[in-house]
């Protein structure tokens, strides 16, 4: 099929202005990182005057960042593991057997995925603090309380993703492990796990990204000792001074692991969407 | 999505395609009854954190708006009086300011939802269509195009803010520097214009992922559809009607009541991009809710608001998939 001339320019335009529109920010934050102070404070350049690496240095005692940059990666990685711990049984369950409320599982867990945080926001703030208080179970400005919270933000569609590619393995693959006397669990992890290996990657770092991006509950259930990056950042425009570069700095350094993540594993999302929209 | 049977316990689904061709039809062996636990019991922890940390505190949610839960209760609810439905006629009622200002966040909510689902659907569509034949540096391009989703939301907005300075942003030094279309330095995070602001930020943000949900639709469509088409001698707009957007229904119709969900539920965005609070043009339903219940610490009212919103996603979704099925079965 050939490409007429206008297709190609109309493709040529709406590609450079897609690129345009999603590189100028990228840009900003990857070139200001590299300015001196005064370069961001007065009027907007597009280069800097005098390229440095200084903001990443200072970074780290404008703001408590090396904290909150571990208390986000204990929290996401948790999270992130014991979510797909937890999707991994219950994918398998949804995938592997037919059973009475299969179908009502499956909808309820998508849709809490379809409210609105907020809604849980004041109810669950308001059962860590009492539940603290009768019980000293501290789950209000900790991380475990972060943990919980987060790792059933991602749980709705690991699960989804995740019964996608189990669907995909096919159960001949289970029926010759069954008749070779192997049970249920032996078939989860000898036969179904090693086959979808990359798909639980995928589902793993999903779950990562969705707790290191996390804001609402971030900025209530969490106080100087437990803060993470989200409310964190947010630091450094509330000093004196904004510290433009360096906040462009933090943000270079937050998010280059979770968009290589990303990337590099994005063939497997698409697969994982289509695995799940097909059904 | 696949039907429950009604079958009691739980057997291996064995109606798989998969299944007949890679091992032809075994005879379905007696399972030993202790089997048709294990579907549950794999479920439990699943089960578990949902009801724990969904279910139940939307129970408790609604319980709230029922109390008088106000500043002097909240370290020990059990005091809170009952009020029925006191807090939905308070905060329900339009004629009082609060009422008026919830009013108008809805109305400011339900533009931004409308404008920005329908913007970041159009650029995703555009997109996805530019991508769908292979070329240099194709790979490239569907990377970099994923970058804003990938990216964590609120470094995403942050740099954003940066851009939107009035002094010190890139956009004004564009349009008032360098290419002189304004006399007069605008204020973007203030205003009139912070509407615009969040939903340029909102779009930059929600497009990529119309993007992957539709370049992953278009990947279903067979070549063949294409190529009758091009020698009925269908242009490029007459494909796209015929073909395209036809076989990307199915897509369509989950990834814009998403995106409408997500954007309608936003609180990342505006929260960052005004740092915490939103001025009136710009005041989304999930931050004025956020706002005004930890402003006054009437958590009561606060989750009142929040059923409310809850049911209106509830009729709107339920519509939204009433009207869809019918079509389609219409079709």
């Amino acid at each position: 099929m050939r490409e007429t001339a206008g297709e190609r320019w109309g493709r040529r335009i709406v590609l450079t202005l897609l690129t345009l529109f999603v590189v100028i920010p990228l840009y900003v934050m990857v070139t200001s990182a590299a300015k001196p102070l005064q370069d961001v404070q007065n009027g907007f350049t597009w280069w800097p005057s005098r390229p440095t690496l200084q903001p990443f240095v200072d970074m780290w005692s404008t703001v408590p960042l090396a904290r909150y940059l571990v208390n986000s990666l204990v929290v996401s990685s948790v999270a992130a593991v014991c979510s797909v711990a937890v999707a991994i049984f219950a994918a398998f369950a949804v995938s592997r057997y037919r059973f009475r409320g299969r179908g009502l599982f499956s909808v309820t867990v998508l849709s809490t995925q379809m409210f609105p945080g907020i809604l849980f926001l004041l109810p669950l703030f308001l059962i860590y603090v009492n539940l603290g208080n009768a019980t000293g179970i501290e789950l209000y400005a900790s991380r475990t309380g972060l943990v919980i919270t987060y790792l059933t933000f991602s749980l709705p569609f690991s699960i989804w993703m995740l019964v996608g590619y189990f669907d995909s393995i096919p159960r001949g693959l289970d029926e010759a492990a069954q008749v070779d006397g192997a049970g249920p669990l032996r078939i989860l992890f000898r036969v179904i796990l090693p086959a979808a290996v990359p798909g639980v990657v995928a589902v793993t770092v999903y779950a990562f990204m969705t707790a290191w991006g996390e804001v609402l509950f971030a900025s209530v259930m969490t106080d100087e000792g437990s803060r993470t990056l989200a409310v964190g950042l947010q630091g450094y425009s509330t000093q004196f001074n904004v510290y433009w570069n360096q906040i462009m700095a933090a943000s270079l350094v937050v998010s280059v692991p979770v968009v290589a993540g990303f990337l590099a594993l994005q063939r497997y999302f698409v697969a994982g969407l289509t695995a799940g929209a097909v059904k | 999505m696949a039907t429950s049977t009604t079958a009691p316990g739980a057997r291996p689904d064995r109606r798989d395609p998969g299944a007949a061709t890679a091992a032809p039809a075994p005879a379905r062996r007696p399972r030993r009854p202790r089997r048709s636990l294990l579907p549950y019991l794999l479920l439990v922890p699943a089960v578990v954190l949902e009801l724990a940390i969904h279910v139940i505190p939307m129970v408790v949610g609604v319980w709230m708006s029922l109390l008088e839960l106000t500043q002097f209760h909240i370290r020990d609810w059990s005091t809170a009086p009952f009020i029925g439905l006191e807090n939905y006629k308070a905060t329900l009622d339009f004629n009082s300011v609060a009422g008026r200002e919830l009013l108008h966040s809805f109305w400011v909510t339900l533009v931004y939802t409308l404008l920005s689902v329908g913007l970041a659907w159009l650029l995703g569509i555009a997109g996805a269509v530019v991508l769908q034949r292979p070329f240099r540096g194709r790979a490239i391009l569907r990377a970099l195009f994923l970058t804003p989703y990938a990216l964590p939301v609120y470094t995403a907005v942050i740099t954003w803010s940066f851009l939107l300075q009035r002094d010190t942003g890139l956009v004004n030094h564009v349009l008032v520097d360098q290419l002189g279309l304004l006399d007069d330095k605008p204020f973007w995070l203030i205003g009139d214009n912070s509407f615009w602001s969040l939903l340029i930020v909102s779009v930059w943000r929600s497009w990529p992922f119309a993007f992957l949900c539709l370049m992953a639709g278009l990947q279903n469509v067979p070549d063949e559809l294409y190529e009758a088409a091009a020698i009925d001698g269908a242009g490029f707009w007459w494909r796209l009607r015929s073909v395209t957007l036809p076989m990307l229904r199915p897509v369509n119709l989950v990834l814009l009541l998403v995106l409408f969900l997500w954007t309608f539920n936003d609180f990342n965005t505006p929260y960052v991009l005004f740092g915490g609070s939103a001025p009136a043009q710009a005041d989304l339903i999930s931050i004025h809710i956020y706002r005004s219940s930890f402003k006054t610490w009437d958590f009561g009212s606060g989750s009142a608001m929040s059923v409310a919103l809850l049911l209106f996603l509830l009729v709107v979704s339920a519509g939204y998939l009433l009207i869809t099925n019918r079509r389609r079965d219409h079709a």
